[in-house]
């Protein structure tokens, strides 16, 4: 079937939670699609590569590139030279694939035809000929040397640079940004990140789908809920089972939990951040309680391996319903009251309103996904636009502001607090009776796909199995990936102590984007 | 002078010295009591002081003797700075020597080192600390010392000594040129030993500290003299305050029993400054950098408030 008068055939992937569809195409149809998508408004979702000279003597590498389309989830797949694997630039379409392009040159040796070609991933830890994503790359350590990476220089009077990291006076993730400042006004930053590359797509290969699923839990600490069910819907997409309807309700629930979690601590570090620490010593102690009653009910306080493939591994009995409810209730009132103090504190309002602009029309040029984006005007949340069960049901509330500033951001995040208490309430309610889990089985040269709204935005898992049932290749998309570029926009124009204040109110994470 | 003079500025010296370090822990105690955290233990300055004598001083390989001197300057600084703003007694040997412009003076002096300093090994945030600090100073300076000739003209003279006994001891009369005077002195103080709304000295952000970027590079017992004299500083600026807007109870005497009095309305008087300093960190969020020329502008204008007020009331 064709999207957007492309003249491309979209196969329909059959068993995906959501729809799903894929297409092969050459580089010039990948190129018109890619305009035609853009000039359409959708989003792009993701960006990676493949190696499957395995295959046969004539195969050489793949690249897909995911979008979102108004009908759901559409992959597209470029098979490249197994000899000279070279692909068109799309960053000049999608500014925000510039980085998963040059990720997809780093671990698997592609060329782009033209356009920014620093490395990413690499950071001389190993030789510039030396593949890791390649089927027949050895593992290998190489002793690290010294970088040279061309940073983008700001000329001018009394131009000067400040450069930040990787290493930081707190214990936060390495990431090295580049300040060119006029006094305390920033001209530009220009961020080096990618320090986190651990090989997680190679480690995949090979796995079942049962490890995989432990293995896509820990991409990242904070989204371990959104990364599992995204892992599960993909594997599930595979093996063509059904999960039962009281799990798809359970993951919902769990899902908004760890979305709660993550608002609470983060509204609490963004009153840190302009010395309030009267908010953060209330926020976590809101998250702390929350947490614990995830150990208590769940077993663990992140909810790390609580979706496995098939459905879940938990239940919840009459008394943890109540526990629930409670807690939502008393989470509600003080959330509110917090709130208020939030936005009657004129200090911290000076500080919020105004600061790291995202107007609308920048986001949408950047490609801003999830809560930054929606914070900008961008009315894209898949629990509403893209629903899987049960969220169709449940009808999520999609939290919108337009400012684009930091006050927007954390009015966002106090919306979805409400509204995610509103869900959990919901599902509690109508928690459907039945079984936990079905059976998974792992079927070979199959392709699944599954995506979730994390609380930090979608997060994209595509699997492929190889003939003996075993994953030939996982490839994770973090959300961070599509917003870092952004915050380099927003600190344009700002002066340098707001930054801090600026990249918490993102809250991006370091290690997500750099498997 | 006699002996107990001498007495009283070496006992007023030590004081400060040991009193410092536990002002500083009690602040921070309110401070968590007032954010519902468990409080560190109110010697914990002390605690860190001592870990930061143990450890090994490491230096950066461009670190002129400038870098290694500061910190026993600045010290230096602010215990003298501590010991001429009259505590236990106005009877002082330094009282003749040293008077309120010298003490503008001596805050300078340590100012203009940490600021080199900070800027001596050539890092990005040491200079960018430096910067920020001069900026606050050269604000701050001025409002400073309009507080103190407020406080002169009514004591028709500059010397901290003479200045609290008159405002202490000798008529009985509501100044409302100090009233002015006592909040531009707050919102000066508040700038001066880097604290909330101006700096935020708990936090870990480089690109946000003013004091503490300029110390980045410090370790070792450096720090821990860098540390003490903020504490010290933070101890003679709570004593200023005291002395010059709450002065009643320093004896203008030195004998055993006035002293001892003394001491205890001082530990009184502190700990209710100490109390409201952790109020006004609690309550209000840090400001924007460039907030602060107008936050330390209004400080200047009331202080000139408090002369105008002085000269027409009293003239």
């Amino acid at each position: 079937m064709p999207f957007l008068d492309l003249p491309i055939d979209f196969v329909a992937l059959p068993d995906h939670a959501s729809p799903t569809f894929t297409a092969r195409v050459d580089a010039t149809q990948l190129v018109a699609a890619c305009n035609a998508a853009r000039a359409a408004g959708r989003a792009l979702v993701s960006l990676w590569g493949s190696d499957e000279r395995d295959r046969d003597a004539s195969a050489g590498f793949e690249l897909h590139v995911a979008f979102d389309f108004e009908e759901g989830l559409v992959c597209l797949s470029l098979p490249l030279d197994r000899d000279a694997p070279t692909f068109p630039d799309l960053a000049a379409i999608y500014p925000n694939a510039n980085r998963l392009q040059r990720t997809a040159c780093d671990l698997l040796g592609l060329k782009l035809e033209s356009g920014d070609a620093r490395p990413w991933l690499r950071h001389a830890n190993w030789p510039a000929d030396y593949f890791p994503l390649r089927r027949d790359t050895p593992d290998r350590r190489f002793p690290t040397e010294n970088e040279e990476y061309a940073f983008v220089r700001v000329e001018g009077d009394g131009v000067h640079e400040i450069a930040v990291g990787p290493i930081h006076a707190g214990i936060i993730e390495p990431g090295h940004f580049r300040f060119s400042v006029m006094g305390e006004s920033v001209l530009r930053l220009e961020q080096r990140l990618g320090w986190k590359h651990k090989g997680v797509d190679r480690r995949f290969a090979g796995m079942g789908l049962a490890d995989g699923a432990r293995l896509a839990g820990r991409i990242s600490g904070d989204s371990t809920v959104a990364y599992a069910w995204a892992y599960c819907q993909a594997a599930e997409a595979i093996a063509g089972a059904e999960v039962p309807e009281r799990a798809r309700w359970l993951r919902a629930l769990l899902l908004e939990r760890e979305r709660v979690a993550n608002h609470l601590g983060d509204l609490g570090y963004l009153g840190n951040d302009v010395a309030l620490a009267f908010g953060l010593a209330q926020f976590m102690r809101l998250k702390e309680d929350w947490v614990r009653l995830n150990a208590t009910l769940f077993g663990h306080r992140f909810l790390m391996d609580r979706i496995v493939p098939g459905g879940v591994s938990v239940d919840l009995d009459a008394q943890g319903i109540n526990a629930l409810r409670q807690q939502c209730l008393a989470i509600d009132t003080e959330v509110r009251r917090l709130k208020s103090i939030y936005d009657e504190h004129a200090g911290l309002q000076d500080r919020f309103l105004t600061t790291g602009r995202i107007p609308p029309e920048l986001a949408l040029r950047l490609g801003v996904t999830g809560l930054a984006g929606r914070a900008s005007g961008q009315a894209r949340d898949l629990r509403s636009t893209h629903p899987c069960a049960p969220y169709a049901t449940l009808g999520p509330m999609l939290a919108l502001e337009h400012n684009g500033d930091v006050a927007a951001r954390s009015l966002v995040r106090f919306a979805e607090i409400n509204e995610s208490l509103r869900l959990i309430g919901r599902i509690v309610d109508d928690l459907p009776p039945g079984e936990l889990r079905s059976e998974v089985r792992s079927a070979p040269d199959k392709r699944g796909f599954g995506w979730v709204e994390g609380w930090r935005g979608d997060i994209l898992v595509a699997l492929e199995t190889g003939q003996d049932g075993k994953l030939r290749r996982g490839h994770c998309q973090d959300p961070s990936a599509h917003n870092w570029p952004a915050l380099e926009h927003a600190v344009i124009d700002n002066i340098v102590p707001d930054f801090p204040l600026i990249n918490k109110s993102f809250n991006l994470s370091y290690s997500g984007p750099d498997l | 002078m006699n002996a107990y003079a001498i007495l009283a500025q070496l006992l007023e010296l030590a004081t400060a010295l040991v009193m410092a370090p536990i002002l500083v822990g009690w602040v921070n105690q309110c401070r968590a009591w007032m954010q519902n955290r468990s409080a560190p233990p109110l010697l914990q300055t002390y605690y860190t002081l001592n870990k930061l004598f143990h450890k090994e001083v490491l230096l950066a390989h461009n670190a002129s003797s400038l870098f290694h001197s500061a910190p026993y300057i600045i010290f230096s600084c602010m215990a003298l700075a501590a010991a001429i703003v009259p505590t236990l007694s106005t009877d002082l040997i330094f009282s003749p020597a040293a008077d309120a412009i010298a003490l503008v003076g001596l805050f300078a002096l340590a100012r203009v080192f940490i600021a080199l300093a900070g800027m001596d090994v050539g890092t990005a945030f040491g200079t960018l600390g430096a910067r920020r600090e001069m900026l606050i100073g050269f604000l701050a300076e001025p409002a400073l010392l309009m507080v103190f000739f407020t406080a002169s003209l009514i004591s028709q003279s500059t010397s901290l000594s003479t200045i609290v006994e008159t405002l202490a001891h000798k008529e009985i009369a509501i100044y409302p040129s100090l009233a002015f005077a006592g909040v531009a002195f707050t919102m000066v103080s508040l700038a001066e030993n880097a604290r909330v709304p101006v700096d935020n000295p708990t936090t870990h952000l480089e690109l946000t500290m003013i004091h503490e970027a300029m110390i980045l590079e410090y370790s070792g017992r450096h720090l821990a003299l860098i540390e003490w004299a903020a504490a010290l500083k933070l101890f003679a600026y709570s004593c200023l305050g005291i002395a010059l807007f709450f002065p009643f109870g320093i004896p203008e005497a030195s004998d055993p029993l006035s002293l001892t009095l003394a001491a205890i309305i001082l530990v009184v008087k502190l700990a209710i400054g100490g109390f409201l300093l952790a109020l006004i960190e609690t309550l209000s969020a840090k400001m924007r950098i460039f907030r602060a020329p107008e936050f330390l502008g209004t400080a200047f204008l009331l202080a000139v408030l408090a002369m105008l007020v002085h000269l027409l009331l009293r003239a």
